[in-house]
């Protein structure tokens, strides 16, 4: 029982490398970017592992229901609003890699740079 | 048995990352992510987190999916392969990863009451969000009026990318303007010759956006809200564009409802705000705006969760439309 209540944590901190990896190995820009999502997406994971509470519910109160435990509402408003966010920002960086793509005719960070560099 | 269950959907979790992350296919990348981001949700929801698990499901799964689908169309299908095996990136994840697991042992373990992060001011919200705000749904309540600042700015987040988005793709050109050689066929037929997605599509397309009013507007009593809602109904305008096409989605809804919903909203926002000043409260305080501080409050949460969503249903249907519309030129 003991392990299970760290597995969450665990997972947690393998999404958010495996996120990272994706950042800074892969090449492809796109492919940057979902590592980017994965990598927001383990940091939801860590807020909302902190929000529950042994025995609790979603904290929607009821009426005429008394003795309930409900986990913890906070991480939850904070992760709410933070992937609505998380999306944007993810759709700004799409617009930029299209506009590279326009601009370079590739979306590889290594290509990309070579060019760079033959102009330089 | 729910505990086996959430090490299972972890367990999965963790592996569809490794195979986006493998993947030379950028498609199969985009579509496992859609998967990831349903398995996500299904994770929220064990962990108590209804509201965001809709979050999750309507705008991970669905809108996130579609934009990157958007964004591949315009860029490349394939990963080109990296000649040198990189080793470097490798060991520092490996390491990072090791380092956070040991870490991991000083947290409070899943579930327990006792764990800092429950002290402090959440047993408060639970215990005056009846008193003060009247409505069961706490996480509505939190959001809408105790930090009804934060969520202001959040709003402001979401409609500066939209902006960012446009200023970077470009306004497209007028309804009317028609690529050169096509003649009579539009170009943007989208999937409406392909019979079942049409057929399925126009049937569920009403009780997609009726779900999306009933999420957003019965957000204070359950899960959901503008948030939810908002990206429920630009999931659904999406749906029947991607039927339809460009242009009859446009004759629908036109291109500048879109921006002046995703400004719209974020003014309605702060008009409620500084209508709590006028009535002389102080910038957001809900209280004032009717003789009943409890109804004011419920007032001030709808009226701003209906600017919440309009701004997010706006904002993500501009984005949608200025990528979708960059195939075409």
């Amino acid at each position: 029982m003991e392990l299970f209540g760290l597995y969450h944590y665990w997972t947690f901190a393998v999404l958010l490398m495996i996120g990272f990896y994706a950042v800074i190995a892969k090449s492809n820009l796109v492919k940057k970017l979902i590592g980017l999502y994965i990598f927001q997406s383990a940091v939801f994971l860590l807020y909302i592992t902190m929000d529950k509470v042994d025995g609790g519910t979603a904290p929607i109160i009821q009426d005429g229901v008394t003795g309930q435990v409900f986990s913890n509402p906070i991480p939850q408003v904070l992760i709410l609003t933070a992937i609505v966010v998380g999306i944007s920002t993810t759709a700004l960086g799409l617009a930029i890699v299209i506009r590279i793509k326009e601009a370079y005719g590739t979306i590889e960070e290594h290509e990309v740079r070579e060019m760079d560099h033959r102009v330089a | 048995m729910v505990n086996l269950f959430a090490m299972f959907l972890l367990t999965l979790l963790i592996i569809t990352a490794v195979a986006i992350v493998r993947t030379k296919d950028l498609f199969v990348a985009v579509m496992l992510t859609g998967i990831f981001s349903l398995l996500m949700s299904a994770n929220f929801f064990i962990l108590d987190a209804a509201d965001v698990a809709l979050t999750e499901a309507a705008i991970g799964a669905g809108i996130t999916t579609v934009l990157l689908l958007g964004a591949l169309a315009l860029t490349a299908e394939r990963e080109r392969p990296v000649s040198a095996p990189r080793w470097l990136p490798l060991v520092v994840v490996a390491i990072t990863a090791v380092v956070m697991i040991y870490a991991t042992f000083d947290k409070p373990r899943l579930g327990d009451p006792l764990a800092p992060v429950h002290q402090h001011v959440a047993p408060w919200y639970l215990e005056m969000t009846p008193v003060l705000i009247g409505i069961p749904n706490v996480v509505t309540a939190i959001l809408g009026s105790f930090r009804g600042y934060d969520t202001l700015g959040e709003l402001i987040v979401i409609f500066t990318a939209c902006i960012g988005v446009l200023f970077l793709l470009g306004v497209p050109r007028g309804e009317g303007h028609q690529p050169p050689g096509n003649g009579a066929a539009p170009p943007d037929v989208a999937l409406s010759h392909h019979l079942i997605p049409r057929v399925v599509g126009r049937l569920i397309f009403p009780f997609i956006v009726l779900f999306g009013l009933y999420v957003q507007f019965h957000g204070e009593f359950g899960p959901g809200g503008g948030f939810q809602g908002g990206a429920i109904i630009a999931a659904g305008i999406v749906l029947y564009t991607l039927l339809e096409g460009e242009n009859s989605s446009f004759s629908a809804v036109p291109r500048w409802t879109l921006v002046a919903m995703a400004a719209g909203g974020a003014i309605l926002y702060g008009a409620v705000g500084i209508a709590g000043m006028v009535m002389g409260g102080n910038f957001l305080n809900y209280s004032v705006l009717s003789n009943d501080p409890v109804l004011g409050q419920q007032m001030g949460i709808l009226i701003i969760e209906a600017g919440v969503g309009i701004t997010v249903c706006g904002a993500l249907l501009t984005i949608f439309h200025v990528i979708n519309a960059r195939e075409h030129c």
